[in-house]
């Protein structure tokens, strides 16, 4: 058996500099609390050797020069306790989720995969450096010999099956957690590491500190075995932040929303998932008029939060934070917040990622993933009800259709299995028929109509006299009685004929030809409503034969 | 006395010399694929629709535009390839695309509202990749509007499918693509048929009793810079297209002369002769 723990030291820290990458390199220190009282909770190692200490106050520590306060942040802290599950579980499933800074997994039989304990531990610290953390990673044979040398050594440490208590003797006894009056009187008795603390009689240790001081002996002693609780590993991934100032452009915008999928994409890599759906929520702040609003109700009352959200789904799992990024602008293009933006939050539905094997002879596809963009680009020219792939519902409305998505992927597994019948056929063809195919016009073009004897004999369209030189139907069609939308119709082909006689044939014949052939219905339902059978609004031209 | 441009020539080759090998030798470009159209008649006039090039169709409103592009359609779907159709004026009827053999899943439909976003629509398509058949239905559209489209926006379009396995296909009511296009074809439409139904002749039905059988069209080569071979001048690049409910019927027939290389109704020398 094998165990590996994962420490963040300074979580509090690290999880707001996760967020901001620039700020790696200064002087950072956290506060929390209500001004003026702001205490200083977490601070890095230049702050401190810039004297802030924890405890004081924030206007204190601003006599230090060069040091950023930043407030500390438990949505971040959360944010950045589900990524390090999400390193966890890229390697292994069996994961015990011991403290918010802390994990321990179950690595046995990784060594098939990875060439030692060591290798293993080193995947986890480069795969937590991407997810914007820095980690100190211990390996032992004990879950909890793990834990305490994770949180005692720096880097990675790898302690041999059986030289637990040897590795953790010349830790400090703080690591241990014990209760402060335990601290105190160990301190004063001269016990200072685990290594003074594993020499005690433990009988005599029982006595005085119970089955407590019995716990941290063993813990001490690298002697303790138990079995992980083990977590159900998630599959929502959730990036968060809280903004100071708040936004309202869509390029500063961009850069928060390139860091966070950065962050997002990173985790999803490190469980080889992509992301199917993606929420996206904001927080909006309240408008103005609302703000000024004197009536003392408002004032009493706590102004409800104002949101904007909005879901973006994927024909295929998508984890590149640049596409991402470029289908979410697209997006916000198209449907902007109404307000300025004061928090961020993006989670991520996740799935496997699609895998097309792609065959010699088959042809070529667009790319999923440019695919999408390319459609996302378009919609927002023209509508995104106006773009996909057309589909015929199963109803006898005439003329019904429907926009469904275009997918790739799909025709690309349609294909593979079609080449595979077409390889076995002796002999293929493709079934081409030349039918006469027909030319709609959306709305339909309303025109009068002249009857004799049950057949069209005319039409005036667009104020022009066209003769009809032959007609075949009535073909008749309802349905949909019983609903709301009923539809009873009569149609024709019609052949029609424009004269040259008159003067706006020419500007007619633009759009229409002299001899052409047409389809004409006639809405018998707006005829039982009253109208004759000459009136302009029964007839109407629904296309033309090309 | 050497002349000047023999001189010239010569100082030029001797600059690239190492670098381009006969600066001045033009070599013809690969041969270029060509695929069906779907239509076995207009296969055989024009050798199918040439890959990473922009053929150009055009003719008036019922000349049978439509059921050509819907045969190249079904042909290319057929063949497990997917293409795109930016329809620039929302006229694609999905129904008798179906009944023509189009497999609609693999058709991309874009329906516009105005020829801006029909251009824009078909840039992005190309420069996307992967579509077997771009087809850009300009056929609705005023030939005034088309007229408009700058040459540079054709030439932009048929550079982005070169060396691209993609048909760029436009369809319009007049030709405006010019030396863009490699291939351009006319439609113009013959007769219709209506033959009268056995039961209208049997109980003396008015005459109007009778159905839409099909009709007939026309297609004629107004450019061909893919066609390899010459064409006789005595044969003419016409062939008829019969189109019928679920089944085809072509024909091939002469009609009169033909001018290479333009569109010409008249032979060299008079009008027309009657057909």
């Amino acid at each position: 058996m094998a165990f590996c723990s994962i420490f963040v030291p300074n979580f509090m820290l690290q999880a707001v500099v996760r967020s901001e990458p620039g700020l790696r390199e200064r002087a950072v220190a956290l506060i929390q609390g209500d001004p003026p009282s702001c205490r200083v909770v977490a601070a890095g190692n230049e702050a401190i050797r810039q004297g802030i200490r924890l405890g004081t106050l924030k206007q204190n520590g601003e006599q230090a020069a060069g040091v950023e306060f930043r407030s500390r942040s438990q949505l971040l802290e959360g944010t950045a306790h589900a990524a390090l599950l999400d390193i966890g579980w890229s390697v292994s499933p069996r994961i015990e989720d011991t403290a918010p800074d802390t994990i321990i997994l179950d690595v046995s039989g990784l060594t098939y995969l990875f060439a030692s304990e060591k290798a293993v531990a080193e995947y986890l610290v480069q795969r937590s450096v991407e997810c914007g953390l820095m980690p100190q990673v211990a390996v032992a044979a004990n879950a909890d010999a793990a834990w305490i040398a994770a949180r005692g050594f720096c880097g990675i440490t790898v302690i041999e099956s059986g030289k637990e208590s040897e590795f953790l003797a010349l830790l400090p006894v703080s690591v241990l957690s014990p209760s402060e009056e335990m601290a105190e009187t160990w301190d004063r008795w001269g016990i200072y590491t685990c290594g003074h603390l594993s020499r005690l009689p433990i009988l005599e240790l029982s006595e005085r500190f119970g089955q407590e001081g019995v716990r941290l002996h063993t813990l001490a002693r690298g002697a303790v075995s138990r079995s992980l609780l083990i977590v159900e590993p998630e599959y929502s991934f959730t990036e968060t932040m809280e903004l100071d100032d708040f936004v309202e452009e869509l390029d500063p915008l961009s850069f928060l929303l390139g860091r966070l999928l950065d962050q997002l994409c990173a985790r999803l890599a490190s469980r080889s998932l992509g992301a199917a759906v993606l929420h996206v929520r904001f927080d909006l702040e309240p408008s103005f008029e609302k703000a000024s609003d004197l009536r003392k109700e408002s004032f009493r009352r706590k102004s409800a939060p104002i949101f904007h959200e909005t879901d973006i789904e994927f024909p295929v799992p998508i984890r590149d934070s640049k596409m991402l990024l470029k289908l979410l602008r697209l997006h916000l293009q198209a449907k902007a917040p109404s307000a300025p933006i004061r928090k961020i939050a993006l989670t991520a539905e996740s799935a496997r990622p699609r895998s097309l094997q792609r065959g010699l002879f088959l042809p070529s596809f667009p790319d999923p993933e440019k695919l999408e963009l390319t459609i996302a680009r378009i919609a927002n020219l023209v509508g995104p009800h106006n773009v996909g792939s057309p589909s015929l519902p199963d109803t006898h409305r005439p003329y019904a259709f429907q926009m469904d998505r275009f997918d790739v992927a799909e025709n690309v597994a349609k294909s593979q299995t079609r080449c595979r019948d077409v390889s076995a056929s002796k002999s293929w063809e493709p079934d081409v028929r030349a039918c006469k195919n027909f030319r709609i016009f959306r709305p339909p073009i309303p025109l009068t109509v002249a009857m004799h004897a049950g057949r069209p004999i005319s039409i005036i369209l667009h104020g022009q006299r066209g003769e009809v030189r032959a007609a075949s139907g009535p073909w008749r069609t309802s349905g949909d009685w019983w609903g709301k939308k009923p539809w009873d119709r009569d149609e024709w082909d019609v052949g029609i004929h424009f004269p040259s006689s008159s003067g706006n044939v020419n500007k007619l014949l633009a759009a229409y030809p002299r001899d052409g052939i047409y389809r004409l219905y006639r809405d018998s339902l707006r005829s039982r409503n009253g109208q004759d059978s000459l009136s302009r609004d029964n007839w109407l031209m629904q296309g033309i034969y090309d | 006395m050497i002349p000047k441009i023999v001189t010239l020539r010569w100082h030029v080759e001797s600059m690239l010399a190492g670098h381009i090998s006969r600066p001045f030798q033009y070599s013809d470009r690969q041969a270029v694929k060509m695929v069906s159209t779907g239509i076995a008649e207009i296969d055989a006039l024009t050798g199918g629709l040439p890959r990473g090039s922009l053929t150009e169709i055009f003719g008036p409103p019922g000349s049978g535009r439509t059921t050509l592009l819907m045969a190249s359609l079904a042909a290319r779907t057929s063949a497990s390839e997917v293409c795109a159709l930016i329809d620039a004026h929302d006229t694609f009827d999905p129904h008798t695309a179906a009944a023509s053999g189009v497999n609609l899943k693999r058709v991309l439909w874009v329906r516009c509202r105005n020829i801006d976003h029909a251009l824009r629509a078909t840039d992005l398509l190309i420069h996307g990749g992967g579509f077997g058949l771009i087809a850009l239905d300009l056929s609705d559209v005023s030939p005034r509007t088309v007229r408009q489209v700058p040459l540079n926006a054709w030439f932009r379009l048929r550079r982005a499918v070169e060396d691209t396995p993609t048909i760029l296909m436009a369809i319009e009511q007049e030709s405006n693509a010019k030396t863009c296009a490699s291939l351009v074809l006319q439609l113009s439409s013959r007769e219709t048929r209506w033959p009268r139904t056995a039961t209208a002749e049997s109980v003396r039905s008015p005459s109007w009793g009778c159905l839409l059988d099909g009709w007939t069209s026309s297609a004629e080569i107004g450019r061909s810079r893919v066609k390899a071979a010459p064409l006789p001048w005595s044969q003419e690049n016409v062939i008829s297209i019969r189109a019928r409910d679920n089944r085809t019927e072509f024909q091939t027939q002469t009609v009169g002369h033909y001018c290479r290389g333009a569109i010409n109704p008249y032979p060299s020398g008079g009008a027309p002769q009657s057909r």
